[in-house]
Order: C-alpha cells, then sequence, then structure tokens
C-alpha cells in the first residue's frame, strides 16, 4: 500500500499559479463573476487615482499658478506646511517642539530593537521624565518663553492631545475595571456610575462641556486652560471605553489563577500587577490598541471647541483666498497621514502579541 | 516525634447558600502527620481543606493554624498563607512566566529574598522534582505531570510547613500519575505535614497516618489505614470503598 501511496501527489490541477487562481479566484460560476467584476472595478478606480496623485500631480512651486498640471496640485501643502504641523507655534520656536520629537524618536527605537539592555529605564524615562520635558519645551518655562496653547495646532496639537489621552487613559481605565469588580459595593458603584455616564455621552458633547459649561461652575476669574480641559475630557472618555476591555479580560481570567496567587501569599494588589492583569492585558490587546485608534481618530471632534488639530488646520488652510479650492488635496493628504499612524498602532499591537504569546 | 499540633478544626460549619457544605467538621493534625481525606464528590474534602488556607471562609467554629487563628483579619490570612502551600487539581501554574519565574515569584514578592537567592533556591526544588532541565519553559510547554511537580515546587518553594493537596493526580493522564505520586512520597518521608484530598488508596496505605472518611459534610470515619481498609464500620465507608477497590 505504501508504495503505491508514495507515487500519488496532490492532483496536478491544485499546482502553481494555475492552480491557485483556479482555487481562490475562479471556483465556481458567481466566484468567476465576482472576480471579473472586481477586476473592472479596479480597472475604473486605479489608473485615475494614480494619475491625479502621482503622474499628473504639481510637486514644485510657490503659488497656486504653479499648479499648470491636471492632477493634485501638492504645492499646497507643501507651502502651508508649517501651519499643518506645527499651527501657530512661533517660527523661531519651533525647534522645541522638533526636539521633543527626537527624544521620543530615539527612546521608540531603541525600545523596538530587540534584546537591548537597560529597556525598562527607558521606558520609566518615557513615562516619567519625559511628560516633564515635555510640558517645560512645549508651554515654556525655565528660561524658555512660554507659548500659549491657543498657538498650538495641526498635527502637533493632534499628537499631543491622542498622546496624553492614550498614556493617561490605560492607567486609569485599568483602575476603572478593577473597581468595578471590587468587592466593596460603594467602590463598585462609583466605577460602574463613572463609566456609564462617560460612555453614555459622545465625545462631542464632553467636548463641548468642557469647553462652554464647565468655566460657568467655576468661580469668577479662575480659567482652566482651554487646551487642558479637553484633554481631561478625552482622558476620562477614553478610560471610560477602556474599563470595560479590561474588564473583559478580567473576567476571562480563570478563578485558578486568582486561587494560585492567593495561595502562594501574594496580596491583592501584587495579585493583580504580577499575575492577573499581565495576562488578561494581553488577551485584549487588540481591542485597547483598538480603543487608542478610535482616540486618535475622534481627536478631530476638537475642531468644535476651536482647537486647530491636524484636519482642521488643513480645512482652515483651505479657506484661505490665496488657496481656495484645493480641499482634496488636503483630505487626502489627512487621510494618508491618519492612515500611517493608525497602521504603525495596529502593526505594534500585532507585534506585541506575538512577542507576548507564551501559549494558554 | 513530638506531638505539635499544627492544624486544629473546632466545630466547624460552612453552607453554600442553603447547602450544609461542611457540618461540625473537628480534626487534629500533628506535626508531620499525613492525612489522607476521601469521600464521594461532593461530600466537602475540597471545601475542607481550601478552609485551611482562606480559600474558602468558614462560617461558623474555629480554624487554628500553628496557633495562628483564621479570622477576617487580613494579617492572620497572609501569615497562614505563608506556612500553607497548595496543590491543585487543575496545576494553575501562571502561563505568562517561566517555570523558574513561577517558583521564584512568591519568595521575591512575598519572602523577599533577593532574585538571586530566590532563583537558586527555585532551582533546588526543581531538580527535586526532576524538573530543574525545563526550567526555562513555559508551563504550556509541559506534559500535565511536569506541570503538576513544578506546581508543587512552587509550593515547596515558599517553604511551607504544612501542604494541602487537593486531587493532585485526578487531572493527570493515568501514565503522568505516578510520577506524581513519587514525589509525594518523598516529601512526605522528609517529614512534611501533609494533608490529601485523593482517591488514590495505594498512595494512601502507603504514606498515610489516618485516612479521613467525608460525606455529606460529615466526618464519617478517621482511622489509620489498616483499620479503615480491613475494618470499616459505617455501612456509608463499606460502600464507598466497594466501588474505588
Amino acid at each position: 500500500m505504501s508504495a503505491a501511496n508514495k507515487e500519488i501527489g496532490p492532483p496536478v490541477i491544485e499546482l502553481g499559479v494555475m492552480g491557485w487562481l483556479r482555487k481562490n479566484l475562479f471556483s465556481n460560476w458567481y466566484n468567476s463573476l465576482l472576480t471579473i467584476f472586481g477586476l473592472y472595478l479596479l480597472y475604473i478606480l486605479i489608473p485615475p487615482l494614480v494619475n491625479w496623485i502621482f503622474l499628473d500631480a504639481n510637486f514644485v512651486g510657490s503659488t497656486r499658478d504653479d499648479c499648470t498640471n491636471e492632477g493634485a496640485c501638492w504645492i499646497f501643502i507643501q507651502q502651508n506646511i508649517k501651519l499643518i504641523f506645527y499651527g501657530l507655534y512661533p517660527t523661531e520656536e519651533l525647534w522645541r517642539i522638533n526636539f521633543v520629537y527626537l527624544i521620543l524618536l530615539i527612546s521608540g527605537v531603541y525600545l523596538l530593537i530587540p534584546n537591548l539592555k537597560h529597556k525598562g529605564w527607558v521606558g520609566a524615562f518615557l513615562l516619567i521624565i519625559f511628560p516633564i520635558i515635555c510640558v517645560v519645551m512645549l508651554s515654556g518655562g525655565l528660561g524658555l518663553e512660554s507659548v500659549e496653547t491657543r498657538l498650538w495646532g495641526g498635527l502637533f496639537l493632534t499628537l499631543v492631545i491622542a498622546g496624553v489621552g492614550i498614556v493617561l487613559s490605560l492607567p486609569i481605565g485599568v483602575m476603572l475595571a478593577l473597581g468595578r469588580r471590587s468587592k466593596l459595593p460603594v467602590v463598585s458603584l462609583l466605577c460602574t456610575i463613572f463609566i456609564e455616564i462617560w460612555r453614555g455621552v459622545p465625545l462631542i458633547t464632553v467636548l463641548f462641556m468642557a469647553s462652554n459649561m464647565f468655566p460657568l461652575f467655576m468661580p469668577e476669574g479662575v480659567n482652566f486652560d482651554k487646551l487642558i480641559r479637553a484633554l481631561i475630557g478625552v482622558m476620562f472618555f477614553s478610560a471610560a471605553y477602556l474599563a470595560e476591555v479590561v474588564r473583559g479580560g478580567l473576567q476571562a481570567m480563570p478563578k485558578g489563577q486568582y486561587e494560585a496567587s492567593q495561595a502562594v501569599g501574594l496580596t491583592y494588589w501584587r495579585m493583580m500587577a504580577l499575575v492577573i492583569l499581565p495576562q488578561s492585558l494581553k488577551m485584549v490587546i487588540p481591542a485597547i490598541i483598538g480603543s487608542f485608534i478610535a482616540i486618535f481618530k475622534d481627536t478631530t471632534l476638537v475642531l468644535v471647541i476651536g482647537l486647530f488639530d491636524f484636519l482642521g488646520i488643513i480645512q482652515f488652510v483651505g479657506t484661505n483666498p490665496d488657496w481656495l479650492g484645493f480641499s482634496h488635496e488636503g483630505y487626502v493628504f489627512a487621510a494618508a497621514v491618519f492612515w500611517v499612524f493608525c497602521y504603525a498602532m495596529s502593526w505594534y499591537s500585532q507585534r506585541l502579541e506575538k512577542k507576548l504569546d507564551t501559549g494558554r | 516525634m513530638s506531638s505539635e499540633l499544627m492544624i486544629e478544626m473546632k466545630n466547624v460549619h460552612k453552607w453554600f447558600g442553603e447547602l450544609h457544605v461542611l457540618n461540625d467538621i473537628n480534626l487534629e493534625i500533628n506535626k508531620g502527620e499525613k492525612i489522607v481525606i476521601c469521600g464521594p464528590s461532593g461530600s466537602g474534602k475540597s471545601t475542607l481543606i481550601r478552609c485551611i488556607n482562606r480559600l474558602e471562609e468558614h462560617q461558623r467554629g474555629n480554624i487554628i493554624v500553628e496557633g495562628t487563628e483564621l479570622t477576617n483579619d487580613s494579617r492572620s490570612i497572609e501569615r497562614i498563607r505563608g506556612e500553607v502551600g497548595m496543590v491543585f487539581q487543575q496545576f494553575n501554574l501562571f502561563p505568562h512566566l517561566s517555570i523558574l519565574d513561577n517558583c521564584s515569584l512568591a519568595p521575591i514578592w512575598v519572602r523577599k529574598l533577593p532574585k538571586a537567592e530566590a532563583k537558586e533556591k527555585a532551582m533546588e526544588y526543581l531538580k527535586r522534582v526532576q524538573i530543574d532541565d525545563q526550567a526555562h519553559k513555559y508551563p504550556a510547554q509541559l506534559s500535565g505531570g511536569q506541570q503538576q511537580r513544578a506546581a508543587i515546587a512552587r509550593a515547596l518553594c515558599m517553604e511551607p510547613r504544612i501542604m494541602l493537596f487537593d486531587e493532585p493526580t485526578s487531572a493527570l493522564d493515568p501514565e503522568m500519575i505516578k510520577e506524581v505520586l513519587d514525589v509525594m512520597v518523598g516529601l512526605a518521608q522528609g517529614g512534611m505535614t501533609m494533608i490529601v484530598v485523593t482517591h488514590e488508596m495505594g498512595f494512601a496505605k502507603e504514606v498515610a497516618d489516618s485516612i479521613i472518611f467525608m460525606d455529606e459534610g460529615q466526618i464519617v470515619e478517621a482511622k489509620n489505614p489498616k483499620d479503615f481498609f480491613d475494618n470499616p464500620e459505617s455501612e456509608r465507608t463499606k460502600t464507598f470503598l466497594s466501588q474505588i477497590l
């Protein structure tokens, strides 16, 4: 039997390019039809898009009059790049933002390279010292000229809001999730109320409240920075969503893990920090990153309270009389930049999942 | 052997809702004694040993472990958990940590041992249960028998004075039961105070100082192995023995 079987290979029809095509694209008449329809759609969409973005586009020049070709006028982006990336931040102080980017870039790359030593210290630096550097560098102090937050804008502002929202909302979300599952009824009730209120309100409402209503409750003369109010709103909003994601992870933990931790004498906080959270957060990485991506994109809503984030400023420069009529270029550029950031997060989450996988 | 009292249970009762799972348990266990608890499922034997390290809370009576009474005071619970090691039916190793880290986690964070010392000690115990060559693997990469031996090593790393075993071989494939029982026999010969919930009657005959038969939350019979198997008094014990032997 074995001698005869060895000579039988897989059916020839499933091998090679033709076999693959046949199996995946033309396995029956309606799949064939869908394949042909799909190809037709690509044919009518892709060439004009490529033409508009690259082949027929204008890349060099300084005014709208240089845009002579039929395609996109990237000169519009190029001429407004400072506004789009940095908002109204004073030009002579831009090095401060770039310096902060540089620190972030260097430590980020360091953390991404496998098998380097002292990663814990770099991480601690990023979480504890780096924020202080940011505040001093960006808003001023210690001899640096103060730059009011109403001048902040563009991609820089988007990164500030998303960054602060993401970094602060995770620990708050974890605490809320633990609180909601607490055996102490008061703690659990308070956390549940907090979570459900923030989740029940649209972000746009939160931002309006932070911007317009909040000052009404404050005593005369007390004035919180508008950006800080928006940051707090975004942070709690995101934390409430994360809390439910984390709670899902906690609920998926087998009871035996709690019992084994207690049996070796770990206290509640050590059990959570060393055994339960590392496992349950790992389980919900995709959902956590999903929340982060959502928050990153939702930062565009701060436009409604008069903060000019990346998308807001692109719309704003589009209303400049010198550059009327180039909103398409603006939106395509905005979409591309948003996609790069969101995809980077998604890529990192997949990498993290693989790295932390130790089987079950 | 000096008869130092390690565990004392006096008139212990526990209910799950309406269900009376422990009904007037009285038990005294001396240092170095090995107790095997058996009985039909639902008889309360697991609940009994889980009460000793407060994985379950008893509702009436007193449980005194090494002179410390178990109360709601978290300090008494912590002190007792430090003295009592436990091995579970489902192993309950921490899947995100290597075997070595599983063993050194509690010594580092609870006993405050320096890392190097804790790992050294963990390797020692892993060697004793003969899986030191697996120390850097994760639990999911080990067989059931190896995982259970790792779980025993993890408990031993806290240098407990009492070891509780909750059906340690029930989740294992038959060919792996012996390797775990061998470790337990070795431990018993070393003088550890042990309470073992198990249906392995061979093990009970070999190491137990006394065998306790439980049914419906009560201790029906407690005897040395010879009398237990040869002259069981109660009808319920006789029926149970006829079913499992």
